[in-house]
Protein backbone atom coordinates (compact mmCIF):
# COMPACT_ATOMS: atom_id res chain seq x y z
CA UNK A 1 0.00 0.00 0.00
CA UNK A 2 2.83 2.01 -0.61
CA UNK A 3 1.00 3.72 -3.47
CA UNK A 4 -1.84 5.05 -1.40
CA UNK A 5 -0.64 8.17 -0.90
CA UNK A 6 0.89 9.44 -4.30
CA UNK A 7 -2.55 7.65 -5.43
CA UNK A 8 -4.88 10.13 -3.04
CA UNK A 9 -2.82 12.84 -3.93
CA UNK A 10 -3.71 11.69 -7.93
CA UNK A 11 -7.52 11.42 -6.94
CA UNK A 12 -7.52 14.68 -5.49
CA UNK A 13 -5.92 16.41 -8.52
CA UNK A 14 -8.35 14.43 -10.93
CA UNK A 15 -11.51 14.86 -8.40
CA UNK A 16 -10.66 18.90 -8.05
CA UNK A 17 -10.77 18.68 -12.24
CA UNK A 18 -14.64 17.56 -12.15
CA UNK A 19 -15.95 20.53 -11.05
CA UNK A 20 -13.87 23.13 -9.49
CA UNK A 21 -10.72 23.90 -11.23
CA UNK A 22 -9.80 23.48 -13.88
CA UNK A 23 -12.06 21.43 -15.57
CA UNK A 24 -9.45 20.36 -18.68
CA UNK A 25 -11.07 16.69 -18.34
CA UNK A 26 -7.96 15.38 -17.14
CA UNK A 27 -10.67 14.10 -14.75
CA UNK A 28 -12.31 11.81 -17.58
CA UNK A 29 -11.51 8.06 -16.86
CA UNK A 30 -9.78 7.65 -20.17
CA UNK A 31 -7.08 9.88 -18.29
CA UNK A 32 -7.36 9.03 -14.71
CA UNK A 33 -7.46 5.48 -15.04
CA UNK A 34 -4.52 5.22 -17.59
CA UNK A 35 -2.44 7.38 -15.15
CA UNK A 36 -3.20 5.37 -12.40
CA UNK A 37 -2.32 2.37 -14.01
CA UNK A 38 0.56 4.01 -15.07
CA UNK A 39 1.45 4.85 -10.93
CA UNK A 40 1.13 1.77 -9.80
CA UNK A 41 3.16 0.33 -12.73
CA UNK A 42 0.76 -1.15 -15.43
CA UNK A 43 -0.43 1.72 -17.44
CA UNK A 44 -2.17 -0.74 -20.56
CA UNK A 45 -4.42 -2.20 -18.18
CA UNK A 46 -5.15 0.96 -16.48
CA UNK A 47 -5.52 2.16 -20.49
CA UNK A 48 -7.59 -0.75 -20.80
CA UNK A 49 -9.93 0.43 -18.17
CA UNK A 50 -9.98 3.44 -19.03
CA UNK A 51 -11.49 3.23 -21.94
CA UNK A 52 -14.21 0.58 -21.41
CA UNK A 53 -15.33 3.42 -18.77
CA UNK A 54 -15.09 5.84 -21.23
CA UNK A 55 -17.60 4.23 -23.32
CA UNK A 56 -19.93 4.42 -20.49
CA UNK A 57 -18.67 7.91 -19.12
CA UNK A 58 -20.63 8.87 -22.35
CA UNK A 59 -23.74 8.56 -20.88
CA UNK A 60 -23.21 11.34 -17.88
CA UNK A 61 -22.76 14.63 -19.09
CA UNK A 62 -21.68 17.44 -16.06
CA UNK A 63 -24.97 19.21 -17.09
CA UNK A 64 -25.23 22.24 -13.86
CA UNK A 65 -26.83 21.28 -11.00
CA UNK A 66 -27.82 17.67 -12.19
CA UNK A 67 -26.13 15.12 -9.94
CA UNK A 68 -23.96 12.55 -12.15
CA UNK A 69 -20.75 10.13 -10.83
CA UNK A 70 -18.09 12.02 -10.06
CA UNK A 71 -15.06 9.84 -12.66
CA UNK A 72 -12.07 11.61 -11.36
CA UNK A 73 -11.02 9.68 -7.94
CA UNK A 74 -13.22 6.80 -9.45
CA UNK A 75 -11.28 6.79 -12.38
CA UNK A 76 -8.13 6.57 -10.15
CA UNK A 77 -9.10 3.72 -7.91
CA UNK A 78 -10.05 1.37 -10.78
CA UNK A 79 -7.73 2.32 -13.04
CA UNK A 80 -4.59 1.28 -10.02
CA UNK A 81 -6.54 -1.41 -9.02
CA UNK A 82 -6.71 -3.19 -12.54
CA UNK A 83 -2.86 -2.62 -12.72
CA UNK A 84 -2.27 -3.81 -9.36
CA UNK A 85 -4.06 -7.03 -9.84
CA UNK A 86 -2.58 -7.28 -13.54
CA UNK A 87 -0.64 -10.64 -12.57
CA UNK A 88 -3.82 -12.43 -12.60
CA UNK A 89 -5.75 -11.17 -16.02
CA UNK A 90 -9.10 -13.00 -15.59
CA UNK A 91 -11.48 -11.05 -13.91
CA UNK A 92 -9.09 -7.50 -13.58
CA UNK A 93 -11.00 -5.11 -16.05
CA UNK A 94 -13.96 -6.26 -14.75
CA UNK A 95 -13.08 -6.02 -11.45
CA UNK A 96 -11.45 -2.51 -12.39
CA UNK A 97 -14.50 -1.02 -13.41
CA UNK A 98 -16.33 -2.38 -11.15
CA UNK A 99 -14.51 -0.64 -8.95
CA UNK A 100 -14.62 2.47 -10.47
CA UNK A 101 -18.60 2.71 -11.04
CA UNK A 102 -18.89 1.85 -7.27
CA UNK A 103 -16.57 4.83 -6.21
CA UNK A 104 -18.12 7.05 -8.85
CA UNK A 105 -21.31 6.69 -7.04
CA UNK A 106 -19.87 7.37 -4.09
CA UNK A 107 -18.31 10.49 -5.30
CA UNK A 108 -21.61 11.62 -6.88
CA UNK A 109 -22.92 11.77 -3.37
CA UNK A 110 -19.79 13.32 -1.59
CA UNK A 111 -20.01 16.17 -4.50
CA UNK A 112 -23.75 17.07 -3.36
CA UNK A 113 -22.62 17.29 0.17
CA UNK A 114 -19.88 20.18 -0.97
CA UNK A 115 -22.35 22.12 -3.13
CA UNK A 116 -24.45 21.73 0.79
CA UNK A 117 -21.02 22.46 2.51
CA UNK A 118 -20.06 26.11 0.26
CA UNK A 119 -23.40 27.03 0.80
CA UNK A 120 -23.40 26.77 4.47
CA UNK A 121 -20.11 28.42 4.25
CA UNK A 122 -21.45 31.06 1.76
CA UNK A 123 -24.47 31.45 4.29
CA UNK A 124 -22.36 32.20 6.99
CA UNK A 125 -20.42 35.04 5.39
CA UNK A 126 -23.65 36.71 3.80
CA UNK A 127 -22.99 39.99 5.98
CA UNK A 128 -19.27 39.97 4.07
CA UNK A 129 -20.25 39.26 0.59
CA UNK A 130 -23.25 42.22 0.91
CA UNK A 131 -20.86 44.66 2.12
CA UNK A 132 -18.37 43.96 -0.38
CA UNK A 133 -16.34 42.14 1.38
CA UNK A 134 -12.81 41.13 -1.00
CA UNK A 135 -11.66 38.55 1.87
CA UNK A 136 -14.87 36.83 2.16
CA UNK A 137 -15.57 36.53 -1.58
CA UNK A 138 -11.57 35.14 -2.08
CA UNK A 139 -12.13 33.12 1.29
CA UNK A 140 -15.15 31.35 0.22
CA UNK A 141 -13.28 30.11 -3.24
CA UNK A 142 -9.99 28.92 -1.31
CA UNK A 143 -12.54 27.26 1.05
CA UNK A 144 -14.38 25.41 -1.21
CA UNK A 145 -11.64 24.69 -3.43
CA UNK A 146 -9.67 22.62 -0.54
CA UNK A 147 -12.69 21.33 0.71
CA UNK A 148 -13.01 19.57 -3.02
CA UNK A 149 -9.66 18.56 -3.20
CA UNK A 150 -9.64 17.41 0.48
CA UNK A 151 -12.84 15.09 -0.27
CA UNK A 152 -11.51 13.74 -3.60
CA UNK A 153 -7.92 12.96 -1.59
CA UNK A 154 -10.35 10.73 1.09
CA UNK A 155 -12.55 9.36 -1.60
CA UNK A 156 -9.63 8.04 -3.43
CA UNK A 157 -7.76 6.95 -0.21
CA UNK A 158 -10.89 5.19 1.35
CA UNK A 159 -11.95 3.46 -1.63
CA UNK A 160 -8.59 2.14 -2.90
CA UNK A 161 -7.98 1.28 0.67
CA UNK A 162 -10.92 -0.93 1.24
CA UNK A 163 -11.52 -1.94 -2.74
CA UNK A 164 -8.30 -3.39 -3.25
CA UNK A 165 -8.45 -6.43 -0.77
CA UNK A 166 -11.65 -7.70 -2.07
CA UNK A 167 -10.52 -7.17 -5.90
CA UNK A 168 -7.60 -9.20 -5.00
CA UNK A 169 -9.40 -12.01 -3.35
CA UNK A 170 -12.23 -11.99 -6.13
CA UNK A 171 -9.56 -12.25 -9.10
CA UNK A 172 -7.93 -15.24 -6.84
CA UNK A 173 -11.42 -17.21 -7.34
CA UNK A 174 -12.07 -15.66 -10.37
CA UNK A 175 -13.95 -18.55 -12.27
CA UNK A 176 -14.52 -17.31 -16.00
CA UNK A 177 -12.18 -17.08 -18.79
CA UNK A 178 -10.44 -13.81 -19.52
CA UNK A 179 -11.75 -12.89 -22.55
CA UNK A 180 -15.25 -14.05 -21.88
CA UNK A 181 -15.35 -11.63 -18.72
CA UNK A 182 -13.64 -8.80 -20.96
CA UNK A 183 -16.43 -9.27 -23.56
CA UNK A 184 -19.15 -8.94 -21.01
CA UNK A 185 -17.54 -6.04 -19.72
CA UNK A 186 -17.02 -3.97 -22.67
CA UNK A 187 -20.40 -5.22 -24.14
CA UNK A 188 -22.44 -4.19 -21.46
CA UNK A 189 -19.93 -0.74 -21.53
CA UNK A 190 -21.06 -0.52 -25.38
CA UNK A 191 -24.49 -0.40 -24.84
CA UNK A 192 -24.17 2.79 -22.53
CA UNK A 193 -22.39 4.36 -25.55
CA UNK A 194 -24.80 3.63 -28.04
CA UNK A 195 -27.80 4.63 -26.09
CA UNK A 196 -26.11 7.75 -25.45
CA UNK A 197 -25.17 8.56 -28.63
CA UNK A 198 -28.15 8.28 -29.81
CA UNK A 199 -29.81 10.09 -26.71
CA UNK A 200 -27.35 12.86 -27.42
CA UNK A 201 -27.13 12.80 -31.38
CA UNK A 202 -30.21 12.46 -32.54
CA UNK A 203 -32.18 15.36 -32.65
CA UNK A 204 -29.38 16.72 -35.11
CA UNK A 205 -30.72 16.77 -38.74
CA UNK A 206 -29.25 13.42 -40.69
CA UNK A 207 -27.58 12.42 -37.49
CA UNK A 208 -29.05 8.63 -37.17
CA UNK A 209 -27.16 8.49 -41.05
CA UNK A 210 -24.07 9.48 -39.95
CA UNK A 211 -23.78 6.86 -37.26
CA UNK A 212 -24.94 4.09 -39.47
CA UNK A 213 -22.31 5.38 -41.98
CA UNK A 214 -20.04 5.11 -38.89
CA UNK A 215 -20.43 2.38 -37.97
CA UNK A 216 -20.26 0.59 -41.18
CA UNK A 217 -16.75 1.84 -41.59
CA UNK A 218 -15.80 0.34 -38.15
CA UNK A 219 -17.19 -3.15 -39.00
CA UNK A 220 -15.68 -2.80 -42.14
CA UNK A 221 -12.20 -1.98 -40.43
CA UNK A 222 -12.58 -5.13 -37.87
CA UNK A 223 -13.77 -7.18 -40.49
CA UNK A 224 -10.17 -6.46 -42.64
CA UNK A 225 -8.22 -6.98 -39.57
CA UNK B 1 -22.30 67.12 -25.49
CA UNK B 2 -18.96 67.05 -25.14
CA UNK B 3 -18.06 63.85 -26.79
CA UNK B 4 -19.55 64.72 -30.11
CA UNK B 5 -18.43 68.44 -30.37
CA UNK B 6 -14.68 66.44 -30.14
CA UNK B 7 -15.52 64.21 -32.79
CA UNK B 8 -16.90 66.81 -35.24
CA UNK B 9 -13.09 68.59 -34.87
CA UNK B 10 -11.95 65.20 -35.73
CA UNK B 11 -10.06 64.40 -32.10
CA UNK B 12 -10.48 61.12 -30.95
CA UNK B 13 -13.40 60.38 -28.54
CA UNK B 14 -11.83 59.97 -25.29
CA UNK B 15 -12.83 56.20 -23.90
CA UNK B 16 -14.01 56.03 -20.46
CA UNK B 17 -13.14 52.55 -19.33
CA UNK B 18 -9.47 52.79 -17.59
CA UNK B 19 -6.57 50.54 -19.30
CA UNK B 20 -6.51 46.86 -17.93
CA UNK B 21 -2.56 46.03 -17.73
CA UNK B 22 -2.23 42.29 -19.94
CA UNK B 23 -0.98 40.78 -16.29
CA UNK B 24 -4.43 41.59 -14.85
CA UNK B 25 -5.96 39.49 -17.75
CA UNK B 26 -3.91 36.85 -17.31
CA UNK B 27 -5.00 36.64 -13.39
CA UNK B 28 -8.53 36.95 -14.44
CA UNK B 29 -8.18 33.91 -17.10
CA UNK B 30 -6.82 32.16 -14.36
CA UNK B 31 -9.81 32.67 -11.88
CA UNK B 32 -12.02 31.73 -14.60
CA UNK B 33 -10.80 28.01 -14.35
CA UNK B 34 -11.79 28.11 -10.82
CA UNK B 35 -14.99 29.77 -11.26
CA UNK B 36 -16.70 26.81 -9.85
CA UNK B 37 -14.50 26.50 -6.72
CA UNK B 38 -17.40 27.32 -4.46
CA UNK B 39 -20.30 26.39 -6.64
CA UNK B 40 -23.13 25.94 -4.24
CA UNK B 41 -27.08 25.00 -4.49
CA UNK B 42 -27.88 28.70 -3.52
CA UNK B 43 -25.97 31.23 -5.31
CA UNK B 44 -24.44 28.73 -7.82
CA UNK B 45 -21.34 30.16 -9.66
CA UNK B 46 -22.37 33.90 -8.12
CA UNK B 47 -18.79 34.09 -5.99
CA UNK B 48 -17.08 32.16 -8.65
CA UNK B 49 -18.14 35.42 -11.02
CA UNK B 50 -17.15 38.11 -8.02
CA UNK B 51 -13.62 36.44 -7.51
CA UNK B 52 -12.65 36.11 -11.29
CA UNK B 53 -13.74 39.75 -11.72
CA UNK B 54 -11.75 40.80 -8.56
CA UNK B 55 -8.75 41.49 -10.22
CA UNK B 56 -9.56 44.03 -12.74
CA UNK B 57 -12.15 45.32 -10.10
CA UNK B 58 -9.21 46.18 -8.69
CA UNK B 59 -9.06 49.26 -10.89
CA UNK B 60 -12.20 51.43 -9.81
CA UNK B 61 -11.57 54.45 -8.15
CA UNK B 62 -10.49 53.96 -4.80
CA UNK B 63 -9.08 50.92 -5.22
CA UNK B 64 -9.90 47.60 -3.06
CA UNK B 65 -10.84 50.19 -0.25
CA UNK B 66 -13.10 52.41 -2.07
CA UNK B 67 -16.74 52.04 -2.20
CA UNK B 68 -17.14 51.65 -5.53
CA UNK B 69 -14.94 48.14 -5.74
CA UNK B 70 -17.07 46.78 -2.54
CA UNK B 71 -20.26 47.35 -4.41
CA UNK B 72 -19.29 46.37 -7.50
CA UNK B 73 -17.89 43.24 -5.56
CA UNK B 74 -21.11 42.94 -3.60
CA UNK B 75 -23.08 42.76 -6.69
CA UNK B 76 -21.32 40.66 -8.70
CA UNK B 77 -20.78 37.82 -6.19
CA UNK B 78 -24.77 37.81 -6.05
CA UNK B 79 -26.46 34.39 -7.86
CA UNK B 80 -25.29 33.77 -10.90
CA UNK B 81 -25.73 30.88 -13.23
CA UNK B 82 -24.46 29.80 -16.55
CA UNK B 83 -22.07 27.51 -18.17
CA UNK B 84 -18.77 27.83 -16.77
CA UNK B 85 -16.45 28.27 -20.02
CA UNK B 86 -19.26 30.66 -21.62
CA UNK B 87 -19.23 32.83 -18.39
CA UNK B 88 -16.00 34.36 -19.66
CA UNK B 89 -17.99 35.99 -21.73
CA UNK B 90 -20.25 37.59 -19.03
CA UNK B 91 -16.50 38.31 -17.15
CA UNK B 92 -15.27 40.32 -19.88
CA UNK B 93 -18.62 42.17 -20.24
CA UNK B 94 -19.33 42.88 -16.52
CA UNK B 95 -15.74 44.25 -16.47
CA UNK B 96 -16.15 46.55 -19.00
CA UNK B 97 -19.15 48.16 -17.90
CA UNK B 98 -18.29 48.04 -13.93
CA UNK B 99 -15.06 49.75 -14.89
CA UNK B 100 -17.26 52.51 -17.38
CA UNK B 101 -18.99 53.14 -14.85
CA UNK B 102 -22.47 51.91 -16.21
CA UNK B 103 -25.29 52.51 -13.57
CA UNK B 104 -25.73 49.22 -10.98
CA UNK B 105 -29.30 48.60 -11.94
CA UNK B 106 -28.10 48.24 -15.78
CA UNK B 107 -25.74 46.11 -14.55
CA UNK B 108 -27.88 44.08 -12.50
CA UNK B 109 -30.55 43.38 -15.46
CA UNK B 110 -27.78 42.58 -17.63
CA UNK B 111 -26.54 39.73 -15.49
CA UNK B 112 -29.72 38.25 -15.06
CA UNK B 113 -30.36 38.69 -18.72
CA UNK B 114 -27.07 36.29 -19.63
CA UNK B 115 -27.82 33.67 -17.27
CA UNK B 116 -30.55 31.55 -19.69
CA UNK B 117 -28.67 32.41 -23.37
CA UNK B 118 -24.64 31.25 -21.14
CA UNK B 119 -26.29 28.07 -20.16
CA UNK B 120 -28.10 26.80 -23.01
CA UNK B 121 -25.54 27.12 -25.57
CA UNK B 122 -22.62 25.84 -23.29
CA UNK B 123 -24.72 22.77 -22.59
CA UNK B 124 -25.43 22.03 -26.20
CA UNK B 125 -21.71 23.22 -27.65
CA UNK B 126 -19.54 21.62 -25.11
CA UNK B 127 -21.46 19.23 -22.63
CA UNK B 128 -23.33 17.71 -25.50
CA UNK B 129 -20.79 18.67 -28.13
CA UNK B 130 -17.02 19.12 -27.67
CA UNK B 131 -16.42 16.36 -24.73
CA UNK B 132 -17.90 13.40 -26.82
CA UNK B 133 -16.57 14.15 -30.25
CA UNK B 134 -13.06 14.37 -28.28
CA UNK B 135 -13.60 11.29 -25.97
CA UNK B 136 -15.04 9.15 -29.33
CA UNK B 137 -12.17 10.88 -31.10
CA UNK B 138 -9.49 9.84 -28.60
CA UNK B 139 -11.41 6.01 -28.07
CA UNK B 140 -10.91 5.33 -31.95
CA UNK B 141 -7.00 6.34 -31.67
CA UNK B 142 -7.09 3.61 -28.84
CA UNK B 143 -9.32 0.87 -31.06
CA UNK B 144 -6.54 1.35 -33.94
CA UNK B 145 -4.14 0.45 -31.30
CA UNK B 146 -2.25 3.74 -30.63
CA UNK B 147 -0.07 4.42 -27.58
CA UNK B 148 -1.52 5.19 -24.52
CA UNK B 149 0.47 8.49 -23.87
CA UNK B 150 -0.47 9.42 -27.91
CA UNK B 151 -4.28 8.57 -27.03
CA UNK B 152 -4.51 10.79 -24.09
CA UNK B 153 -2.97 13.64 -25.85
CA UNK B 154 -5.19 13.44 -28.92
CA UNK B 155 -8.08 13.42 -26.19
CA UNK B 156 -6.53 16.44 -24.05
CA UNK B 157 -5.40 18.15 -27.38
CA UNK B 158 -8.68 18.12 -29.19
CA UNK B 159 -10.49 19.04 -26.12
CA UNK B 160 -8.78 21.99 -24.53
CA UNK B 161 -8.46 23.53 -28.00
CA UNK B 162 -11.76 24.32 -28.02
CA UNK B 163 -12.21 24.74 -23.97
CA UNK B 164 -9.35 27.32 -23.47
CA UNK B 165 -10.15 29.11 -27.01
CA UNK B 166 -13.81 29.61 -26.18
CA UNK B 167 -13.01 31.01 -22.48
CA UNK B 168 -10.26 33.22 -24.00
CA UNK B 169 -12.82 34.05 -27.19
CA UNK B 170 -15.69 34.85 -24.47
CA UNK B 171 -13.04 37.29 -22.32
CA UNK B 172 -12.11 39.29 -25.42
CA UNK B 173 -15.61 39.30 -26.61
CA UNK B 174 -16.77 40.38 -23.53
CA UNK B 175 -14.21 43.05 -22.97
CA UNK B 176 -14.97 44.49 -26.78
CA UNK B 177 -18.88 44.39 -26.93
CA UNK B 178 -19.65 45.62 -22.96
CA UNK B 179 -23.11 45.24 -22.52
CA UNK B 180 -23.76 44.68 -26.21
CA UNK B 181 -22.05 41.35 -25.88
CA UNK B 182 -25.64 39.36 -26.73
CA UNK B 183 -25.07 40.04 -30.17
CA UNK B 184 -21.57 37.65 -30.34
CA UNK B 185 -24.09 34.59 -29.06
CA UNK B 186 -25.20 35.06 -32.60
CA UNK B 187 -21.92 33.88 -33.92
CA UNK B 188 -22.03 31.15 -36.69
CA UNK B 189 -20.16 28.94 -34.75
CA UNK B 190 -22.19 29.00 -31.13
CA UNK B 191 -25.53 28.99 -33.49
CA UNK B 192 -24.55 26.12 -35.64
CA UNK B 193 -21.53 24.25 -34.70
CA UNK B 194 -23.88 21.84 -32.02
CA UNK B 195 -25.61 20.78 -35.08
CA UNK B 196 -22.38 19.96 -37.04
CA UNK B 197 -20.68 18.91 -34.01
CA UNK B 198 -23.44 16.61 -33.55
CA UNK B 199 -23.11 14.81 -36.81
CA UNK B 200 -19.72 14.53 -36.95
CA UNK B 201 -19.72 12.75 -33.30
CA UNK B 202 -22.56 10.11 -34.82
CA UNK B 203 -20.43 9.47 -37.03
CA UNK B 204 -17.31 9.40 -34.89
CA UNK B 205 -19.65 7.44 -32.71
CA UNK B 206 -20.52 4.86 -35.02
CA UNK B 207 -16.61 3.94 -35.57
CA UNK B 208 -15.79 3.78 -32.19
CA UNK B 209 -17.67 1.96 -30.54
CA UNK B 210 -17.26 -1.59 -32.20
CA UNK B 211 -13.37 -0.44 -32.38
CA UNK B 212 -12.86 -0.33 -28.49
CA UNK B 213 -14.93 -3.19 -28.24
CA UNK B 214 -12.59 -4.90 -30.03
CA UNK B 215 -9.79 -3.84 -28.60
CA UNK B 216 -10.82 -4.36 -24.99
CA UNK B 217 -11.87 -7.92 -26.42
CA UNK B 218 -8.91 -9.16 -27.72
CA UNK B 219 -8.26 -11.46 -30.77
CA UNK B 220 -11.70 -13.65 -30.37
CA UNK B 221 -14.18 -12.82 -33.03
CA UNK B 222 -16.84 -15.20 -31.83
CA UNK B 223 -16.72 -13.34 -28.29
CA UNK B 224 -16.55 -9.68 -29.98
CA UNK B 225 -20.05 -10.82 -32.32
CA UNK B 226 -21.73 -11.81 -29.37
CA UNK B 227 -20.46 -8.83 -27.10
CA UNK B 228 -21.41 -6.28 -30.05
CA UNK B 229 -24.76 -7.84 -30.55
CA UNK B 230 -25.93 -8.14 -26.80
CA UNK B 231 -24.40 -4.63 -26.70
CA UNK B 232 -26.73 -3.66 -28.93
CA UNK B 233 -29.56 -5.30 -27.93
CA UNK B 234 -29.38 -3.63 -24.40
CA UNK B 235 -28.73 -0.36 -26.17
CA UNK B 236 -31.81 -0.43 -28.03
CA UNK B 237 -33.46 -1.49 -24.55
CA UNK B 238 -31.73 1.59 -22.66
CA UNK B 239 -33.18 4.40 -25.60
CA UNK B 240 -36.80 2.96 -25.55
CA UNK B 241 -36.78 3.06 -21.77
CA UNK B 242 -35.00 6.64 -21.49
CA UNK B 243 -35.33 8.79 -18.82
CA UNK B 244 -36.08 5.94 -16.61
CA UNK B 245 -32.90 3.92 -16.44
CA UNK B 246 -29.65 5.60 -15.51
CA UNK B 247 -26.83 3.54 -18.02
CA UNK B 248 -24.15 3.38 -15.65
CA UNK B 249 -26.29 2.15 -13.18
CA UNK B 250 -27.30 -0.99 -15.35
CA UNK B 251 -23.81 -1.73 -16.07
CA UNK B 252 -22.78 -1.51 -12.47
CA UNK B 253 -26.10 -3.85 -11.49
CA UNK B 254 -24.85 -6.40 -14.31
CA UNK B 255 -21.24 -6.51 -14.12
CA UNK B 256 -21.68 -7.09 -10.18
CA UNK B 257 -24.19 -9.67 -10.59
CA UNK B 258 -21.39 -11.21 -13.46
CA UNK B 259 -19.21 -11.06 -10.58
CA UNK B 260 -20.94 -12.64 -8.13
CA UNK B 261 -21.53 -15.81 -10.25
CA UNK B 262 -18.27 -16.02 -11.51
CA UNK B 263 -16.53 -15.75 -7.82
CA UNK B 264 -19.41 -18.07 -6.69
CA UNK B 265 -19.55 -21.11 -8.61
Amino acid sequence: MRELLPLSMLGGLLGLDVVCFPQMMISRPLVGATVAGAFVGDTASGLLVGATLELIALATLPFGASRYPEWGSAAVVGGAIAAALHAEPAGTLTVGVLATLATAWVGGWTLVKLRVWNAWLARRKRGALEHGSRGAVVGLQLAGLTSDLVRAMILTAVAYGLILPVARAMVAVWSFDEHLSRAVTAGAASAVAAAAAWTIFHSARGARWYFAGGLLIGLMFLAMR
Amino acid sequence: MTAPAAATHGAPTPDPTPRVSAMTWVSVFVRTLAIQGSWNYETLLGNGVGFALEPALRRLPGGVRGDAFKAAIARESAYFNAHPYLTSVAIGALAKAELSGVPPERIERFRTALCGPLGSVGDRLVWAGLLPFSSLVALIAFGIGVRPLAVLLIFLALYNTGHLGLRIWGLRVGWTRGLAVAGALANPVLRNGPAYIARASAAVAGIAIPLTVARVVGPSRLLLEDALVVGAVIAVGLVRVHGRVEGWKLVLVLIALFALVSVAR
